[in-house]
């Protein structure tokens, strides 16, 4: 009886050094993320008034604000989801509801978990090449942001797909024996329970291409451009390019500059995310089966 | 039985999964309302010849089916339309499938597929045919709760009033009590007994005793061939001449 006891207590002591190092190691992780907002919000913080997010850049980019980069960036994003997502979602469905298993198929899936592995800098040059290039779209706003919806289709559907492949077949089945076509299926039962799935994954996804630069720096971002974009031929400042350029490329910077562009950036980013959250839990309600 | 009309002929059925032949040389007449059983091990092959019956190797590249299945005199893979053909089978699965819609629009799915949109039509079918699945007295205060909410034992009987909404000319059960309780089951079989005199009704059983309570004749597969079919009386009391059939009712193996 003692020795079980003791034992015991051996084990629980066991018990509390695992979990204090498992604990100790994402802490370990979450630090540096903790120190980066910090600093950003403390730096960041004061920079982003009224003015700085709502006036041009002044006195080649020393002063004023980053209204026309803060812009840009919301219209860049915009127009990758307008052309990747219903791409996407119509390309995963296809791929999860109609593809019959084969190894063309099976090598478009391939195809599709390898293209979301392509380092963003090769979708840039690719946007050169079809966008700017063969389709004369020219470095724009339309050729950049195609490139970026290229970048995010893979993603877009690999999400999608999951979403569609959570509904059990079990319910395809039952609506199948009942004299519905795929499509039927597909509109009644499969979509509306996958649709929260599909929401989520597809703004979480695009939403990261708000960060990135290579893809638009060719493309369709420009280093300052003293005017609004009128059409989406025109070129367009972008938050991205703007963090690079005013921390690397232009004298006489206001320190603290950098950090609040890159605060916005973030900001813009976890509120696509907390939206799509958001979005899920007031679809989602309860569990359907 | 008032049917000695056939319903559903089956010549000469051969089912295969890519090069694998799992049912060959079936031949095999259903009449009208009759309830014809089918017994045999898993894997024997049951559910793949009731997925053949209503043409469900569209939906699986990889299944194909040789033979005739003339249906209403009809072969299945005659019909213009593999859609209208299925709305006259009923199909109730193995385990319950409660779709994730409400009660309500589980049962008005079939008819709303078929066309109909009025509202008072569609509340008459919902209530006609939860009643007549035993169903109705424990769901209808939440007709729009999830059907995929029910208990297993309810979500199977909803699947049998979905079934029913489809006025099926043939009803095919395939091993419904595997995954409900004995008194659901019990409450399903008075159903059954009910619904033969206005359809005829295909039941696939792992219940040997349940094949013999409730069908007219019955038919025996194995190893992806039909041993033998005859009248349930005869297959149970003993006049089969087959060895194989004899062990597997006494459950000797299985
Ligand atoms: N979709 C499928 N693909 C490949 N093989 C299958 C498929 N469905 C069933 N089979 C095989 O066909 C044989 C018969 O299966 P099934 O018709 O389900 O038998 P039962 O219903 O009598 O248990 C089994 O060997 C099974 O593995
Ligand atoms: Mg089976």
């Amino acid at each position: 009886m003692f020795a079980a006891t003791d034992r015991n207590r051996t084990n629980d002591r066991i018990q509390r050094r695992y979990r204090n190092v498992f604990l100790g190691m994402t802490l370990l992780l979450v630090l540096p993320v903790l120190i980066i907002l910090g600093l950003l919000v403390v730096r960041g913080g004061p920079v982003l008034t009224a003015e700085f997010l709502f006036e041009f850049p002044k006195s080649g980019m020393t002063a004023g604000g980053i209204f026309p980069a803060f812009l840009g960036t919301i219209i860049l994003v915009t127009m990758g989801l307008v052309f990747s997502v219903p791409l996407g979602i119509a390309a995963a469905i296809y791929l999860s509801e109609y593809a019959p298993d084969n190894w063309l198929t099976r090598s478009i899936n391939l195809a599709i978990i390898n293209l979301a592995g392509v380092p963003s800098i090769v979708h840039a040059l690719f946007g050169v090449g079809a966008f700017v290039i063969f389709f004369g779209f020219g470095t724009s706003i339309l050729a950049a942001s195609l490139t970026l919806a290229i970048m995010a289709l893979p993603v877009v559907i690999v999400a999608t797909r999951e979403s569609l492949q959570a509904v059990p077949h079990a319910f395809r089945e039952a609506c199948w024996a009942m004299g519905a076509t795929r499509w039927q299926t597909i509109r009644r039962v499969v979509l509306p329970n996958s649709v929260s799935g599909i929401l989520t994954g597809v703004i979480l996804e695009v939403s990261r291409t708000a960060g990135e630069t290579a893809p638009i720096m060719f493309t369709g971002a420009a280093f300052f451009v003293p005017f609004l974009p009128q059409t989406i031929f025109d070129k367009t400042m972008a938050l991205s390019l703007h963090l690079f350029v005013i921390s690397t490329q232009v004298p006489g910077v206001p320190e603290d500059f950098p950090y609040g562009v890159a605060l916005l950036l973030i900001i813009i980013v976890l509120s696509m995310n907390a939206l799509s959250i958001g979005f899920r839990t007031w679809l989602r309600g309860r569990k359907k089966w | 039985m008032n049917g000695s009309e056939s319903i559903l002929d089956v010549r000469d059925l051969s089912i295969a999964y890519g090069s694998k032949t799992v049912l060959s040389g079936v031949t095999l007449d259903v009449r009208e309302n009759e309830i014809l059983g089918i017994i045999g091990p898993a894997g024997a092959g049951k559910t793949s010849f009731l997925q053949a019956i209503n043409r469900m190797d569209a939906f699986n590249a990889s299944m194909k089916v040789t033979g005739t299945l003339n249906f209403l005199g009809r072969d299945v893979r005659a019909w213009r339309n593999a859609y209208a053909l299925r709305r006259q089978i009923g199909v109730v699965f193995p385990l319950p499938v409660g779709l994730p819609l409400t009660v309500y629009d589980n049962v008005a799915f079939a008819p709303r597929l078929a066309g109909k949109r009025s509202r008072a039509e569609l509340d008459e079918i919902v209530e006609r045919c939860l009643r007549r699945a035993a169903l109705w007295d424990e769901v209808k205060d939440r007709l729009d709760s999830l059907g995929s909410l029910l208990s297993g034992g309810q979500q199977q009987r909803l699947t049998i009033a979905r079934a029913l909404s489809q006025d099926p000319v043939l009803l095919m059960l395939d091993e419904f009590s595997i995954a409900v309780d004995p008194v659901t089951t019990m409450r399903i079989e008075d159903v059954l007994k009910e619904l033969r005199q206005e359809m005829t009704i295909i039941l696939v059983t792992n219940l040997v005793q349940q094949a013999r309570r409730l069908a007219d004749r019955t038919a025996f597969f194995l190893d992806g061939r039909m041993v033998e079919l005859g009248s349930t009386e005869s297959l149970f009391n003993g006049e089969t001449l087959f060895p194989e059939t004899r062990d597997y009712i006494e459950g000797r193996f299985g």
